[in-house]
């Protein structure tokens, strides 16, 4: 039976198992629209398509499954652009579809014509410009193959106007050959044996766990490894849920603005097991001085990152999970009593802390630890970029896989907001918080309407310094003091804000009202909004200096 | 219709991308593109053979000329012109071949420039019709690997392209 | 005089007499403001990326001025891909000066290790990455240069750290030659010559003037030439304020959405002077039908627009303010009586036309006459994209330069709301209304902090119909009113919106409050969000469907 290329891209979708995607309708996609209204695809219609996008990442974090995200052509497709470089920088499966204008237009300068392939080559795992409807079932198979296998990434497919209209047979297809793309599933066993006997030889062993082992479902085997082992683990920001932050054997978040024992750890340690992580520059400082102690094991699905920012004395390519299940058969349980008690020493020399006067203003930390208090740690956490970021790697807990969405690699302000919307409509189940600052949620408040409309009860904590706080940090180590462009002043009133689009507003500003702020916007069943009004010149500690290395850290004020 | 065009360009870092970039955004097909030096230092030209209309042609030649870097197009299809393109060919051959195939290689004024037990290479440098043609009738022993350089143009005459 | 890259980057925007940066949070570097501060050059900071470079480009355009935009290389310039697309395809200057470690940020801008500058490849004019303080101000120069002039547009700067933080001579250069870049302004005089002889003989000649009229700032000019010969002037979206809507020898606005007279007229010209236009597909519709009894003359800046669209008798490249000069002293038609009459009558036969119950809902068109009634049409207009902005074209007469601005090329959705506020810092003194539609204000609504912030006293008027109503309309049309995803349902209550951002809120529900809250909105000294809640399923007609011709225009939807 011959179909329209429009009503091939909706068959497509829902061989594939897909049953929300995200967008907003335009001119080129008013096709695939029409088709959407047979189908039983739920579609979430945002504000901004950076919206859309930012959600569907949310949704693939914290369910596994692909994001897909549907927009016009021209500025439906830019507009999307920052939305596929943070799905690109933190590995996240996701697929956008956009419309793109007629292909004798093509090059034409038409109307909401621009070059979206050409714009995304450096920010997508791959992308397509569809110029037969025969094509089409093969290119869209392949895109979700693409973005769900290996090291997972954003794929865009672009579909001009008469591709959509145009009719050919529909057989999609059920295995994908793609010559240029063969990932390496399980690692080289000569390499895992090696891994293993440094593990055995360890004396004082640290695992140093990224985002990869999210993605690859390897949480359960990383806990199995560590206590069989005995070894502490570190997380990266975006490796946080992989590893329950509140086991004995957890050194919390490693880096910049890590643990000042994970750092010490690290720089001390004598084997270094990386696991689905890249030794990026906010997590090793200075990279000539990172762990020059230890012999790095490094376990990365992508072979381009072994050796790209740090060498690795034992490199084992292949999927995290598959290499931690073999790495578990040849590992021995080992006596690491010393250094755990090294690295307690480490962190009762400097642990985390701020102080909280309770007649003051409210400390930016107590609200985090607040929340998580009073959600057990069983909330699903999204948060924007800054110091609120920080300080909910520092103080939340996490313990439960796929419960945080944070812009790790792009550091994308606007993120956190519409990403929350994605997690709660993945899971609808969860209780969902946006940690959020003030000038990060200004970048994507429009998406309240979105969360009205849909009823996602997500519960916004912004963290409301009226500045922006990480920037006003850095000039203030890094830039004599000089304060610019930093001040939001009171604008918008938040809660005012919240209620103009329906949802619950909430405003605190002394520290007693911070839990009953939390338990009622907790109570409320729809979207809600808490305007925390919180100190404003806190700086995040403890702090490595741009470049430099990271056992000499900044532990705080006083230094 | 194929037309050959000589793009003289600044030597820059992102040059290529750009022009490339170009023909992919407006959907112009490349059949072989050929890039080097000049003896002018900085600028670099290009050889482009373009599978296009008339129409199409002006286009590209014009959007060539609004890149910034780009600072000559000409199209040299028209123009009385030498063209020439280098291939190498990796063919399967024996002691009983050998002799047939250098042959072959003498009567198209090629050479061989490596022979190893089974094989042998094979360098031609010429138009398009004739390094089709050696090709098919190498192609009757079997050929391992065959490269090309894409074409390249230059006029006749003492009119130079600056 | 040794000074650092930064220095240097101050130094030069005084000697381009750049009086205003759009910026977005953290998107300049924190030594730059000191100099700043020595210097005349003020600061915006929005809230987005997608606001700065908006604003900066309704700057740009109601200026002449080039806008300029300071942001990181990372996400800054992802977030800008927008703004500056937007820029490009209608031909807008604009200077964006983006750098690794550019923001007091850098620390850990330095992460993003993509190669994020050449997303910006396929949407700009021309980009230079700046390696080296030896380059930087012969490069600024040519930024600037190449922005401003031949067909204008935007340009990326990629400035790397170390050309920020070194320091060395700084000697900006006067004058610039770019081997590659030689625009064309003194057009082939045997062409003009030509396309006069052509314009003497015609009994049917018309003005198709687009854009480019602005830019070159031919508005005078082509004002003189249709007076002087009696030709009547039709304009594209980007034209509109090129030729005044009120000049009887005005036809307004020509293609998918423009009046039946005009499309009429291309039609049946025998003559067609096309001035700084492109042919776009919005205004040709099916181009095999386009204009199929004139003989074209293409006045335009670009070679490459020249045969782009549609294939021309007279092609003349150069500046069109030059050109339709030397027109001037050529002959032109003698007798175009018949002709204007003949116009005429397509206009009394099939006029522009909506019906205001006084009891009724508010027709969208309504509020844009009275807009235009009430600001005397000496108000500065932005529009977001979608019906309200064709109605806008259609029921607004621009009678005064450079006071329409629109994103005509790219359509973009939440550029106009941004855009008035640079219009606002460009022109100070002038009133500045957006005209927005409920679905567009909200993509970039976030800059309502921005006014508040900066008192931008701009006018929002909301065209609030709870719909992406452009689409429902098509939709309707074209898709048996099978409506997917146009219904706004959850929109900001926006009056109370507005005051949560500390500007002023006002509604209107029925046709006798649209003068009074107008007449408010005006005296008031901040910005202000006027939420008009209208007819929701009104159309904008005419219509001619895409590639569809004109003879196949709908005149109403049954």
């Amino acid at each position: 039976m011959k179909i329209s290329g429009a009503q091939m891209v909706m068959e497509a979708l829902k061989l594939e198992n897909v049953d929300t995607i995200f967008g907003y309708p335009g001119g080129s996609v008013l096709n695939l629209y029409d088709m959407l209204y047979d189908t039983n695809i739920r579609h979430i219609l945002s504000r901004h398509e950076q919206g859309a996008a930012h959600a569907a990442d949310g949704y693939a974090r914290a369910t596994g499954k692909p994001g897909v995200v549907l927009a016009t052509s021209g500025p439906g497709a830019t507009n999307l652009v920052t939305g596929i470089a943070a799905a690109y920088m933190d590995s996240i499966p996701m697929v956008f579809i956009t419309g793109q204008v007629p292909i004798p237009l093509i090059g034409t300068d038409a109307f909401q014509e621009v070059d979206i392939t050409g714009i995304t080559l450096p920010i997508t795992k791959h992308n397509f410009l569809v110029k037969d409807v025969r094509e089409l079932p093969t290119i869209i198979k392949q895109a979700f193959y693409l973005a769900t296998t290996g090291r997972c990434g954003p794929v865009l497919v672009d579909i001009p106007k008469d591709v959509q209209q145009a009719v050919a047979d529909f057989h999609y297809p059920e295995t994908v050959s793609i010559p240029g793309y063969n990932p390496t599933y399980k690692g080289h066993s000569g390499q895992v044996c090696k891994g293993a006997e440094a593990v055995a030889c360890a004396k004082k062993p640290v695992i140093y766990a990224g985002g990869g082992v999210i993605s690859s479902g390897a949480c359960q085997e990383l806990l199995q490894l560590a206590e069989l082992c005995g070894i502490p683990v570190a997380t990266t920001l975006m490796g946080l849920p992989a590893f329950p932050g509140n086991h004995p054997l957890s050194l919390g978040m490693l880096g910049m603005h890590g643990t000042y024992w994970a750092n010490m750890a690290v720089s001390n340690a004598d084997v270094i097991l990386a696991v689905g992580a890249r030794f990026d520059e906010r997590v090793t400082g200075d990279a000539d001085s990172f762990a020059a102690k230890a012999k790095i094991v490094h376990i990365d699905i992508d072979p381009a990152e072994i050796g790209k920012n740090v060498a690795a004395d034992i490199p084992i390519v292949g999927d995290v999970n598959l290499v931690l299940k073999e790495l578990l058969n040849k590992v021995k349980p080992c006596d690491t009593g010393a250094w755990l008690k090294k690295i307690a020493k480490w962190r009762e020399d400097a642990p985390l802390s701020y102080s909280q006067d309770l007649d003051g203003e409210i400390s930016p930390q107590f609200v985090i630890e607040k929340i998580y208090e009073v959600t057990q740690g069983k909330a699903l956490i999204a948060t924007e970029v800054g110091q609120h970021q920080m300080w909910t790697a520092q103080y939340y807990k996490f313990t439960r896989t796929r419960s945080l969405a944070s812009s790790g690699g792009l550091g994308a302000m606007g993120y956190g907001f519409p990403a929350s919307l994605g997690m709660q409509i993945g899971r609808p189940d969860e209780l969902v918080f946006c940690i959020a600052g003030d000038g990060s949620f200004q970048m994507n408040s429009q998406e309240l309407a979105t969360a009205v409309e849909y009823n996602i009860p997500v519960k916004v904590a912004i963290i409301n310094n009226q500045c922006l706080g990480m920037v006003r940090q850095l000039q203030q180590f890094f830039c004599k003091e000089r304060y610019i462009a930093v001040d939001l002043q009171q604008v918008p009133d938040f809660a005012k804000m919240a209620e103009a689009y329906g949802a619950l507003g909430l405003r605190v500003e002394k520290p007693a009202d911070v839990v009953p702020a939390i338990e009622k916007a907790m109570a409320f069943s729809g979207p809600a909004v808490i305007d925390f009004r919180v100190m404003a010149n806190t700086n995040v500690f403890p702090m490595v200096p741009p470049n430099g290395q990271i056992n000499k850290m900044i532990k705080g004020e006083q230094q | 219709m194929r037309y050959v065009l000589a793009v003289l360009v600044e030597d820059k870092p992102g040059v290529l991308v750009r022009v490339a970039g170009l023909f992919a955004r407006r959907g112009y097909n490349i059949e072989s593109l050929a890039v080097g030096k000049t003896v002018e230092p900085m600028v670099s030209r290009m050889t482009i053979e373009v599978e296009a209309d008339e129409k199409i042609l002006e286009q590209i030649i014009k959007q060539l000329y609004k890149l910034v870097n780009v600072l000559k197009v000409s199209n040299l299809t028209e123009e009385p012109s030498v063209d020439r393109e280098l291939v190498l060919i990796k063919v399967s051959a024996d002691v009983s071949n050998r002799a047939e195939i250098q042959q072959i290689v003498e009567t198209f004024r090629a050479k061989i420039v490596d022979v190893a037990l089974n094989s042998i290479v094979v360098e031609v440098t010429g138009n398009q019709e004739k390094l089709e043609a050696i090709i098919m009738l190498l192609s009757q022993y079997t050929i391992l690997e065959v490269v090309r350089t894409g074409k390249i143009a230059i006029l006749r005459g003492s009119k130079a392209i600056k | 005089m040794k000074m650092s890259g930064i220095q240097m980057v101050v130094e030069s925007l005084r000697n381009e007499l750049v009086d205003t940066i759009f910026c977005s949070p953290g998107g300049t570097p924190g030594d730059m403001v000191s100099y700043l501060s020595e210097s005349d050059i003020r600061l915006v900071m929005y809230c987005h990326e997608q606001g700065a470079s908006h604003a900066a480009d309704g700057y740009a355009r109601s200026t002449g001025k080039p806008g300029v935009v300071f942001c990181t290389s990372g996400l800054g310039l992802t977030s800008l891909v927008t703004g500056i697309a937007t820029a490009y395809a209608d031909s807008v200057p604009m200077v964006v000066f983006a750098g690794r470690g550019m923001s007091a940020s850098s620390v850990y801008d330095a992460e993003v290790d993509m190669d994020i500058s050449s997303i910006t490849l396929p949407s700009t004019k021309h980009s230079i990455v700046v390696r080296s303080i030896l380059d930087l101000p012969r490069s600024i120069r040519e930024a600037f240069h190449l922005a401003t002039t031949g067909r204008s547009g935007p340009v990326v700067l990629d400035l790397a750290f170390n050309a920020q933080t070194d320091t060395g001579i700084y000697r900006y250069p006067k004058n610039i030659d770019i081997r590659g870049y030689n625009p064309v302004y003194n057009s082939h005089q045997g062409q003009v010559s030509k396309a006069a002889k052509v314009l003497a003989k015609a009994k049917k000649p018309l003005i198709y003037a687009g854009g480019g009229i602005i830019y070159s700032g031919a508005h005078e000019e082509l004002r003189q030439l249709a007076e002087k010969f009696n030709i009547p002037v039709t304009t594209t979206l980007m034209g509109l304020s090129g030729f005044p809507t009120e000049h009887p020898l005005a036809l307004g606005m020509l293609g998918m959405h423009g009046t039946y007279w005009a499309n009429m007229a291309v039609n049946e010209a025998d003559v067609i002077i096309a001035a700084g236009a492109r042919f776009d597909d919005r205004v040709t519709g099916r181009k095999s039908d386009f204009a199929t009894k004139a003989t074209i003359i293409h006045i335009d800046i670009d070679p490459a627009e020249i045969g782009k669209n549609i294939c021309v008798d007279i092609p003349i490249v150069g500046d069109v303010k030059q050109v339709l000069l030397q027109l001037l002293q050529k002959t032109g038609p003698q007798d175009t009586q018949s002709w204007l009459s003949q116009i005429n009558a397509w206009r009394s036969s099939a006029p522009m036309r909506y019906f205001q119950d006084p009891e009724g809902q508010i027709c969208p068109q309504f509020v844009i006459e009275q807009i235009y009634e009430q600001t005397k049409g000496t108000a500065l207009i932005t529009t977001e994209v979608g019906q309200h902005q064709m109605w806008t074209a259609q029921f607004y007469k621009f009678n005064k330069y450079r006071s329409f601005m629109s994103s005509g090329g790219l359509g973009t959705m939440g550029y106009g709301f941004p855009a008035s506020l640079g219009v606002q810092l460009g022109c100070p003194d002038d009133v500045v209304f957006c005209i927005a539609g409920d679905g567009s204000f909200q993509m970039n609504i976030r800059e309502l902090a921005t006014a508040v912030r900066y008192n931008l006293p701009v006018k929002v008027a909301v065209i609030n119909n709870q719909h992406l109503g452009l689409v429902r309309q098509w939709q309707e049309m074209f898709f048996q009113s099978r409506y997917s995803s146009v219904v706004l349902q959850s929109a900001p209550d926006f009056v109370k919106l507005a005051e949560a951002y500390g500007a002023l809120g006002l509604r209107a529900e029925t046709p006798s409050e649209v003068i009074p809250v107008l007449q408010k909105a005006l005296s008031a000294p901040g910005p202000v969000v006027i939420d008009f809640r209208v007819k929701a399923e009104e159309n904008v007609l005419p219509m001619v469907p895409p590639n569809c011709s004109i003879s196949e225009m709908v005149m109403t939807v049954e």
